[in-house]
């Protein structure tokens, strides 16, 4: 299916759609957010393909751990990069966003919080990928380090902004976000899917690119 | 079962007989952790509470692994191969986690005494605080000891260990941090069960998949 060439004309077309329908599109005025919501379609769009991503890689480590086929190493490390250039873009996102609506571009929220984490941890692991030589150790430590990262970190992330409290939407003084109307049906069926499409897409291609150079090696 | 009980009783006294008679990671660690928090004392004096805290669980943090490092780092190749085809991975990581986690149980109360008596006692639930640090020092050299393991695997020092394990240590010790502000204050504050709920269950998480997936490191 990935070889076919209608997802990429798809992916294309859905973020045209985000695009314009983004940016033209009608809004609810929303106090302190304004027009910025509609930063919706790229910030919460990049984080949720980053969840995604990550969680790719983990499916990828686990039947790498059971199979011992090689690609899927190379799949469950592709996964986990494309993960950390979504996550990079989201809190870049995130912290423009914030800088004009909270009023500061960083405020140690404790979802600011756990996404800095998840990236750091995502980095020790290609870290400590990187330390070592042996194809088949790198592949097999990498694989149970990126299955225990992932167990360590998402319940976590998950619960503890929820205990404590947030400025995000839904959190103290802030209106939540309701995704419904307009913003609903430019997030769910174009901003979304668009994104992880994209994120595939460049995901793929820097598989192909590895497998072909690993062949020329041979 | 039986058997495997047995095999774990029989390498945690092993781990246990060896501390007994070289007496290096004890006083190793000892001499660290009073060395560091006189430090502490010469550069800060008695610091207020917040302060104290923070201190007090990143000092943890370190102490952590220090003495958890040692624990794979210190048997040989061979001598792994051995344990591992006499008593099997699950038991050996299990001997390994114990060992450990007993450890740093005596190293939280050893450090939490001296953090009294030098940066003197804003503590206003001492007991409290007692428990919770003694559940910190456990849930910490949980973590340590698997990252030691994956560490020990990429025939790599304790360096990396420390790179891997702090990012992945961080929404631990935040819980802890927060669930400890209960000892400062007289006020009772909510959800401090569910904190310590939350991090037993991690505790729990933790012993499952290093169950689950220390026997694949180990494969060669």
């Amino acid at each position: 299916m990935l070889r076919q060439n209608w997802w990429k004309i798809l992916c294309v077309v859905l973020l045209i759609y985000t695009f314009v329908a983004g940016f033209l599109g009608p809004v609810p005025a929303r106090p302190i957010l304004n027009e910025t919501i509609r930063n919706y379609y790229f910030h919460i769009a990049m984080w949720f393909s980053m969840m995604i991503f990550f969680i790719i890689s983990l499916v990828y480590s686990i039947k790498y751990l059971r199979g011992n086929d090689h690609i899927f190493d190379i799949y469950a490390l592709e996964y986990a990069k494309i993960g950390i250039v979504f996550g990079v873009l989201g809190l870049a996102t995130g912290s423009a966003w914030a800088g004009f609506t909270w009023g500061a571009f960083w405020s140690n929220d404790p979802k600011q919080l756990g996404a800095v984490v998840a990236l750091l941890i995502y980095l020790a692991y290609l870290v400590l990928r990187n330390s070592m030589t042996d194809v088949d150790k790198r592949a097999r430590i990498g694989a149970v380090y990126n299955i225990f990262a992932f167990a360590m970190l998402f319940p976590t992330i998950w619960i503890i902004p929820r205990m404590v409290e947030s400025l995000h939407p839904g959190g103290s003084g802030n209106p939540a976000i309701n995704a419904d109307g307009h913003i609903a049906m430019v997030f769910w069926p174009g901003a979304l899917p668009g994104w992880t499409l994209l994120g595939v897409w460049i995901t793929t291609l820097r598989i192909r690119l590895q497998l072909l150079s690993e062949q020329r090696l041979h | 079962m039986r058997g495997s009980t047995r095999h774990i009783w029989t390498l945690f006294k092993k781990d246990l007989l060896l501390e007994v008679r070289q007496q290096y990671t004890f006083y190793g660690v000892l001499l660290y952790v009073a060395s560091t928090i006189f430090v502490l004392y010469l550069s800060m004096g008695e610091p207020e509470g917040v302060v104290w805290k923070g201190l007090f669980w990143m000092i943890q943090l370190f102490i952590c692994v220090n003495a958890v490092a040692k624990s794979f780092l210190q048997e040989g190749r061979g001598r792994l191969l051995y344990f591992y085809s006499i008593a099997g991975a699950r038991d050996f990581i299990l001997s390994k986690l114990l060992f450990n986690a007993l450890l740093m149980l005596l190293m939280s109360l050893v450090s939490l005494f001296l953090f009294m008596l030098m940066l003197g006692n804003p503590l206003s639930h001492p007991l409290s605080f007692v428990l919770l640090s003694c559940l910190g020092g456990v849930s910490l050299s949980l973590v340590f000891t698997f990252l030691a393991a994956i560490a020990a695997r990429a025939q790599q020092s304790a360096a990396l260990m420390a790179i891997l394990g702090f990012p992945l240590i961080i929404p631990q010790l935040l819980l802890l941090n927060k669930a400890s502000t209960i000892a400062f204050e007289d006020v009772l504050q909510g959800g401090l069960s569910s904190m310590i709920a939350l991090i037993a269950a991690l505790d729990l998480m933790i012993i499952a998949l290093a169950v689950v997936l220390f026997p694949f490191l180990w494969k060669d």
